[in-house]
């Protein structure tokens, strides 16, 4: 009885006894949720538009944000070392669709997925030989202060992250709704042959779509970098954003969103008010078993596109 | 020349169905088996320690993970987390049973493993593809911070370090820190042998027709009358009982005393890509992708001192890393279906050699 009374009943009657800390911990859930879904949307733009499941977003990320730090420890402004990174990015983007993909068109997906885990390993080895593999102190100038909104302490740089996930959002929303390219781009994702059949050149929407994927790994690499350093275990946070991907489904950008919150959410309340009851440290794989247990009930994700099978 | 299947005939059903129905194979296959029993009379401490004992178990847990990958189709990442519960709970096993023979000890513990697989492998029921793959992941983090926290597993000791105790088998010292490498490495090598035989005797009965008929379209299999439950439970079952042997030697046999890092994702990853590299459905390819992936990297981090290049060690760690990352996606490059596929195209090369006509 008192097991299940402190898995059950103890928990919540903690919740409701003090509701300003309950509300500084779903916000701080939500902050880092968006910081998981600036990470999960590189995912999903790569597997929409080309079905590759591109496990090397997570070292992209790192990429990135050891870029535009080597950049600016050479004396390089902020402004300057930003646009260089981004057209480092979509450099590797053209490598990456010369060298590799464009040689593994029509390979089964396990083998499309293996390929950029392997892309990964070059990536993690060649941004850390150029740059060096010590951590490093990203700022670019976000502010950081504290401050207090009816008793709930909130946090200037996590308001800030939060901002420019969703500005990403907003962008990347009107990016593929009202321009020629996005409309291609939703084309490829929608059925391949026919898009290539009415002549949106597929090479050339890989590059973009993989452009696009580094520039948003660069504003997670921003947000995470600065946040805890830029180091090699920021590429780890690709592990975080698997099960929001799983759970918001391979190729929704809002399923990225929304699942980035309630995983953000989710393992910030499970982590406070049921990880000391079980030994803690639970995060690891709480938000994979959360995922499993909606994938039971959905298992295209939440906004998946339905998965119908024919023989 | 030598190698000719011309005159070879078969005059009964058993020997349609042989594993290698070409005389000449059966001779190199034995041969090779003989030779691999004869290694450690010349091979010494280093190569059998630090290169041929881990080739050997990753080879059997590569095995287990092609079963279920390759020939079930069920794409898997929790290798490690399987292999985890085979080491700690061969760990567990003897040291509650002392008098109990070692080897029984991890068989035992791979029939756990297989339970934990079972348990896992539920949801492939409704859940397929990467989102699967995703899902296993669950596994391995749950496991491995089960272990972690939880003190029984690890007898309470306080550094949650698991250590092989010393266990003899025919009053030879198997385990533990007085057990010679020869003696390990050839209880491993008959671990992976027989197993290897078993697994290719599955895949080619009814269980393995049944588990490639779901991986090739699980609707079609279904409606041909095999039950898509029972299969892939069973494929998770078996595959991870293979991954749980391989733990249990991987503790005792290799490393002599583990943390759970030593079962992290990256084991789950490098088993993963022994079978991809070596050959998806293919047995002897995953032997051949467990050779090719433990090798490359010692020749990676021996190579540049060899040829007289002295660099930084961090450097050296760094162009090791990018070499081996390429020379994956090279391999996948040049040919997807792995080394096994070369070693076909290989054999039949050699079939029509010197006359090709």
């Amino acid at each position: 009885m008192e097991i299940l009374y402190a898995f059950f009943v103890a928990p919540f009657v903690d919740m409701a006894s003090d509701p300003i800390f309950f509300s500084e911990v779903v916000i701080g859930g939500v902050l880092t949720g968006i910081m998981y879904s600036l990470v999960a949307l590189g995912f999903v733009l790569i597997f929409k538009a080309s079905g590759v499941f591109n496990f090397s977003q997570g070292v992209m990320v790192l990429f990135a944000a050891l870029t535009l730090v080597g950049l600016m420890e050479h004396g390089v402004p902020v402004w300057l070392a930003l646009i260089l990174t981004v057209m480092v990015m979509i450099a590797l983007a053209f490598a990456v669709e010369w060298i590799m993909l464009r040689r593994l068109v029509n390979q089964e997906e396990i083998v499309l997925f293996m390929s950029t885990i392997g892309l990964s390993f070059v990536l993690q080895g060649f941004g850390e030989t150029v740059w060096g593999s010590n951590v490093k102190l990203l700022d670019v100038g976000i502010p950081n202060e504290s401050f207090e909104v009816g008793g709930i302490l909130l946090n200037e740089f996590d308001l800030f992250a939060a901002a420019s996930g969703a500005l990403m959002v907003t962008v990347l929303a009107v990016f593929f709704h009202y321009t020629r390219m996005g409309r291609a781009l939703r084309a490829v994702a929608d059925d391949h042959q026919a898009a290539l059949a009415v002549g949106i050149p597929l090479k050339t929407i890989w590059i973009m779509v993989w452009s696009v994927a580094g520039m948003v790994g660069l504003v997670a690499g921003i947000m995470w970098g600065a946040k805890s350093g830029v180091q090699f275990s920021l590429s780890l946070i690709a592990l975080k954003a698997l099960p929001v991907l799983i759970l918001g489904g391979f190729t929704s950008v809002p399923g990225a969103i929304v699942g980035g919150l309630i995983i953000g959410v989710g393992e910030k309340i499970a982590e406070i008010y049921w990880g000391p009851l079980v030994g803690g440290a639970i995060e690891n794989w709480f938000a994979y078993m959360l995922a499993l247990v909606f994938l039971l009930f959905r298992p295209q994700g939440l906004f998946g596109e339905k998965i119908i099978e024919r023989v | 020349m030598i190698y000719r299947e011309a005159g070879q005939f078969k005059t009964s059903y058993g020997a349609d169905q042989m594993i290698f129905p070409i005389l000449q194979d059966r001779i190199f296959v034995i041969l090779a088996v003989v030779a691999a029993y004869l290694v450690p009379l010349i091979a010494n401490e280093y190569w059998l320690q630090a290169v041929l004992i881990p080739f050997l178990i990753l080879s059997l847990a590569a095995i287990g993970l092609n079963l279920l990958t390759g020939y079930a189709g069920q794409l898997s990442l929790g290798t490690g987390g399987f292999m985890a519960v085979g080491g700690y709970m061969t760990y567990k096993i003897t040291t509650a049973f002392p008098d109990l023979n070692v080897l029984i000890a991890v068989l035992l513990a791979g029939l756990i493993a297989a339970l934990v697989g079972l348990v896992f492998g539920i949801p492939s029921l409704r859940i397929k593809g990467f989102y699967l793959a995703v899902a296993t992941l669950a596994a391995q983090f749950f496991i491995l911070w089960l272990f972690n926290k939880v003190g029984w597993f690890v007898n309470y000791s306080p550094s949650g370090t698991i250590t092989a105790p010393p266990r003899t088998l025919l009053g030879i010292m198997v385990t533990g820190p007085e057990a010679t490498a020869p003696v390990r490495y050839l209880i491993v090598l008959t671990f992976l042998a027989f197993f290897a035989l078993a697994a290719k005797n599955l895949v080619r009965g009814r269980i393995g027709r049944s588990w490639m008929a779901i991986r090739d379209m699980d609707i079609a299999a279904e409606i041909i009358g095999i039950r898509p439950y029972q299969t892939k439970l069973l494929a998770f079952a078996i595959s991870s009982f293979y991954c749980g042997v391989a733990g249990g030697l991987y503790v005792f046999c290799y490393l002599g005393s583990a943390e759970t890092e030593a079962f992290d994702i990256a084991l789950s990853f490098s088993v993963l890509f022994m079978i991809i590299i070596g050959g998806l459905g293919s047995i002897l390819g995953s032997i051949l992708g467990a050779a090719f992936i433990t090798m490359v990297p010692i020749f990676l981090t021996n190579a540049p001192p060899l040829i007289g290049l002295s660099m930084p060690i961090d450097l050296q760690k760094h162009i090791e890393v990018m070499l081996f990352g390429s020379l994956i996606v090279f391999f996948l490059i040049v040919e997807p279906r792995g080394i096994a596929r070369l070693w076909q195209i290989a054999k039949e090369k050699f079939r029509l050699w010197p006359f090709p006509y």
